[in-house]
Order: structure tokens, then C-alpha cells, then sequence
């Protein structure tokens, strides 16, 4: 369960960037939040992770409130957020390293703490062979593609079996076709894992084809315009039926209703 | 980079070396003075040198610029990264601004009177003219880090520590190692400047030795060697930065 409750951010600057956001997100549920660029999204997220603090307003995760990076969320950034001195491999495994603490590891496997290097091994490997990235261990993200790249990212992700996965627009620079294939992935995912996910996006049918909950944000300063549900959410199809393109205009509507 | 251009480089290389040794030929016969003896005049000067005491006095000069660098590189690395936060640059920031303009050579007589003529002194002087170049670049890098890497870092449970290790010192290498390389111009200058006078070892010493016996064969002889010097540490700092800083040339 994941709760924003009145959330605002007024930057040091003064930039007023979010203005008492409020909604919450079940256990297990995925969620689309949209709205126009610069509406703050990007710190909507930020604070989610526990990597900014809210002006006022608090993140609750599990009822407690996110004072700092948690173990059990991990966080896509809208650029990837690779590590361009790294290699492939470094960046996926970096997360591993850095946590220390017992992890229920991808697929049930357990990684013990200070187990290291081995069971990393595994998981990275096995990871990288899903994501198609197998073969690139040892390049560097800058060698790759982007669509590459931005699996390279959520590899790095999910490499940290996370209960909840929070993502800045994270198919926004791909193409049609690679998009496409990584929507049905990231449905595939939270269908079979049980995820939390919450999905930031510009694109609308991206929202409604993987949010079944959507969270409309008005311009800068961002607050919600309006929540919508959107239960239909969970099968592959749902992109060509009469349902699904209703609710795309639905959410045009309250985006148009909310931008000003 | 395609083979075939690095090939192609290596020619390059070579053909800038004899197009300079050249110039210097046809500049020593056109000048006709003992001043400036010709290229052949001077590697035969060069080779008695070895012969002689020539690689002592390089190995001396090496000694103290390698210690002078290396001091410097201890220092100022660590001060300049630490400087990417705000809190830790309110104090750097006034330190470079205030003490970096400043010609630190002037020091010398200080530092003499407080370290004595020996090396300790020489190897000073140089450490703290290296030391403010590469604090200045270092915490320039430190400073201009894009916050989403950081960002990204801390998302994935990172520490303070791990901040450093993970994205600020690599991040800020590629810029320490290219102010490294500009400063062994500036260290070897120095050098020469310290061991013009007060010493009977190194370079500088057999350059001014040899010009107050206006023996310009050996003049020369030091000064090719006191160039040799310079350039090794280049081609070893460029091998070094090839090397740990891959993904930049990948
Ligand atoms: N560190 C910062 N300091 C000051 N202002 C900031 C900072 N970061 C973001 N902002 C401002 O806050 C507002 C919201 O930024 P944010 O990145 O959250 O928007 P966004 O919705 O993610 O935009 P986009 O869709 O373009 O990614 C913008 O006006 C931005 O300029
Ligand atoms: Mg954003």
C-alpha cells in the first residue's frame, strides 16, 4: 500500500512544483500517473523513493513514512539512471551490492547477506538472458542502444526483487514496436510477480493500457485532477477493444480539463 | 577507433618527430651561433652523458617531480571531491579563490627557510603548484555532476561512502587525469626553477652547469633529457587514463 497524502514541494528556488497530491495505491495494484511535462512527476517519484523530502505532506509506505530509500522499492529514472563507467553488468548488479540485507531473490531464490559474488552472478546472468542482453556484460551502456539501455535499466531493477516498482517514463524514447513489446513485459510482470507498480508516463495509451488505476495531474504545480479506475487492465488485447479506446478519451478529457 | 586510422597514428607520430628534428637542424646550421648546435651535435653530447653521470641526475629530477605529483594528487583529490556538497565547499571554494591566483613560486624563500635546501623543499614547491591545478579541476567535476546520478544511486540504497566510490571519484576521473597531464608541464618547470641554484644534482643543476661552461652540446643534452622526463610521464599518465577511464574511449 502506498499513500501520498497531501504532498506539496516548493524547490529551493521557489519553483512550486506539487500542491497537496493525495491518492494511494493497493497492494499489488498498478497505477498511471499523467499529466503535462515540467508538472512535477519526475518529484512525485522522487519523493515516493524517500530520495527528496516533502515540503509538507508525507509518503507512507506499509503505513510508515518514507524518510529514505526503502529495500523493498525500486525506482526506473526517466534517463535510465545507468552509470556510464560502468558496464553492463556493474550497473545490474550494483543494486545487489549495495544491499546488504537478506533479499527474497527473483524467482524465489534466497541471497543471503555477504554471499556476494556468486548468487549475484546468477541472478544478473539469468536476468540479462531474459531481458535479451545476454552477451553484453562487459560493454559499456554508452556502446548500446536505447532500447537496450532501457532494459539495462530495468534489469537493474528488477535485479532488486522489489515489492513495489516505481518508473519515470520509461519506454518514452523507445519506438513504436520496442514499445510495445516492453508494455507487454511490464504487464506480464506485474500479472505474474504481484508488483506494485506505479507508472509515470506523457503517453496516454501507455496509461490506460497499464494502469488500472490512473492518476491525472493539472500543469505546474501538480495536483490531482482526477483519479480514474480502469479494472479491464490485464490482458494483452485490451489495446484493440472498444473499452479501452472509451477510456483513453476519458482521460484526454481530464487532461484537457486540468491543463491550463 | 578503426585499426587502420591507429596505425595510420603511429606514422604521424613519427613523421611530426623528424619534421621537428628537422627544423631544429636547419635553424642550428642557418643560425651558425654555439648557441644552438645542431640535433647530431647534441645525441652525441646526450650518449658521452650516459656514459657519464647524465641518468643519476634524471633519476634525482624523476624522484622529486614524482613525489612533487604525487603529493599533490593525495591532497587535492580528496579536497575536491568532498567539495560537491554545498557544505564542504563553503570552506574550498574561499581556499581557491583566495590562495590559487596567487604566484605560489614566490614561496620559495619561505619554504627554504622552513624546510632547508634539501629536496623536502624542492619536492614542496612543486606539490603545492601541482596541487592547486588539480584541486580546481577535481572539484569543478565534483561540482558539475549531474544530481541524477546521484540520485539513481541513492534509489538503489546507497551510503555516503558509496556516493564516492560509485559516482563521484569515477565520474570526475577522466577530468583528474587530463589535469595531471597538463600539470607535468607546470611540475617540470618548476623543477627546473628549484634546481637552478643551491644544488650540485639533478636536470636543472647540469643545465645551469653546463651553461656557465658554455658547453651547449651538453646544455642541450640535459634539457633533450629534462624533455624525456616530461614525456614518459605523459605516455605513462595516458596509458594509465586509457585504463581506467575505458568507457570514456569505448
Ligand atoms: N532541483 C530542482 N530545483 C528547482 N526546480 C526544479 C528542480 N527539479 C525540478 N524542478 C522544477 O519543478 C517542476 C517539476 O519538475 P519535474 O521534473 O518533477 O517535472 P516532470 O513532470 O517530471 O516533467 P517531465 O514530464 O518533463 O519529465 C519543473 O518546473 C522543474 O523545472
Ligand atoms: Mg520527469
Amino acid at each position: 500500500m502506498i499513500e501520498s497524502k497531501g504532498i506539496s514541494k516548493v524547490y529551493p528556488d521557489g519553483t512550486e512544483a506539487l500542491r497537496e497530491v493525495s491518492f494511494d495505491i493497493s497492494e499489488g495494484e498498478s497505477c498511471s500517473v499523467i499529466g503535462p511535462s515540467g508538472c512535477g512527476k519526475t518529484t512525485l517519484l522522487f519523493i515516493l523513493s524517500g530520495i527528496l523530502k516533502p515540503t509538507s505532506g508525507k509518503a507512507l509506505i506499509e503505513g510508515k513514512e518514507v524518510v529514505s530509500p526503502s529495500k523493498e522499492v525500486a525506482l526506473i529514472l526517466q534517463d535510465y539512471g545507468l552509470f556510464p563507467w560502468k558496464t553492463v553488468y556493474e550497473n545490474v548488479s550494483l543494486g545487489l551490492e549495495l544491499r546488504s540485507k537478506p533479499l527474497q531473490g527473483l524467482r524465489g531464490r534466497r541471497v543471503e547477506p555477504h554471499t556476494g559474488k556468486k548468487e549475484r552472478r546468477e541472478i544478473v546472468s539469468s536476468l540479462l538472458q531474459d531481458l535479451g542482453l545476454k552477451g553484453f556484460e562487459n560493454h559499456y551502456p554508452k556502446q548500446l542502444s536505447g532500447g537496450m539501455q532501457q532494459r539495462i535499466g530495468f534489469a537493474r531493477a528488477l535485479a532488486l526483487n522489489p515489492r513495489i516498482l516505481l518508473m519515470d517514463e520509461p519506454l518514452s524514447s523507445l519506438d513504436a514496436l520496442t514499445r510495445e513489446t516492453l508494455q507487454n513485459f511490464l504487464l506480464n510482470l506485474w500479472k505474474n510477480n504481484g508488483v506494485t507498480m506505479v507508472l509515470v508516463t506523457h503517453n496516454i495509451e501507455e496509461a490506460v493500457f497499464l494502469g488500472r488505476k490512473i492518476v491525472v495531474l493539472s500543469s505546474r504545480p501538480g495536483s490531482v485532477v482526477k483519479t480514474i479506475e480502469n479494472h479491464k487492465v490485464g490482458d494483452v488485447n485490451y489495446r484493440n477493444t472498444e473499452d479501452f479506446f472509451e477510456k483513453c478519451r476519458a482521460v484526454r478529457r481530464s487532461i484537457e480539463g486540468g491543463a491550463t | 577507433m578503426p585499426s587502420g586510422e591507429k596505425e595510420h597514428r603511429g606514422w604521424s607520430y613519427l613523421i611530426i618527430g623528424l619534421l621537428l628534428v628537422a627544423i631544429w637542424h636547419l635553424f642550428a646550421v642557418l643560425l651558425n651561433s654555439i648557441a644552438l648546435p645542431t640535433p647530431i651535435a647534441v645525441f652525441y653530447a646526450f650518449i658521452s652523458g650516459i656514459k657519464n653521470d647524465l641518468l643519476t641526475h634524471l633519476f634525482i629530477s624523476a624522484i622529486r617531480v614524482g613525489y612533487g605529483i604525487a603529493l599533490a594528487l593525495s591532497l587535492a583529490v580528496p579536497l575536491g571531491l568532498v567539495s560537491y556538497k554545498n557544505r564542504t565547499d563553503k570552506f574550498v571554494a574561499p581556499l581557491i579563490y583566495l590562495l590559487y591566483p596567487f604566484p605560489h613560486i614566490v614561496l620559495l624563500p619561505l619554504i627554504i627557510l622552513l624546510f632547508g635546501i634539501g629536496d623536502l623543499s624542492k619536492i614542496i614547491l612543486i606539490t603545492i603548484i601541482v596541487f592547486f591545478q588539480i584541486l580546481v579541476t577535481t572539484r569543478d567535476a565534483a561540482r558539475n555532476l549531474s544530481t541524477n546520478y546521484i540520485y539513481s544511486l541513492l534509489s538503489l540504497g546507497a551510503s555516503e561512502k558509496d556516493i564516492y566510490r560509485h559516482v563521484i571519484f569515477p565520474a570526475s576521473l577522466p577530468k583528474i587525469l587530463t589535469a595531471m597531464r597538463i600539470s607535468i608541464g607546470t611540475a617540470i618547470a618548476v623543477l627546473f626553477f628549484v634546481e637552478s641554484f643551491a644544488t650540485t644534482k639533478g636536470l636543472g643543476y647540469l643545465i645551469m652547469d653546463a651553461w656557465s661552461r658554455m658547453d651547449y652540446p651538453d646544455l642541450y643534452a640535459a634539457i633533450v633529457a629534462m624533455a624525456l622526463l616530461g614525456f614518459c610521464l605523459y605516455v605513462v599518465l595516458e596509458k594509465v587514463e586509457h585504463k581506467v577511464c575505458a568507457w570514456v574511449y569505448a
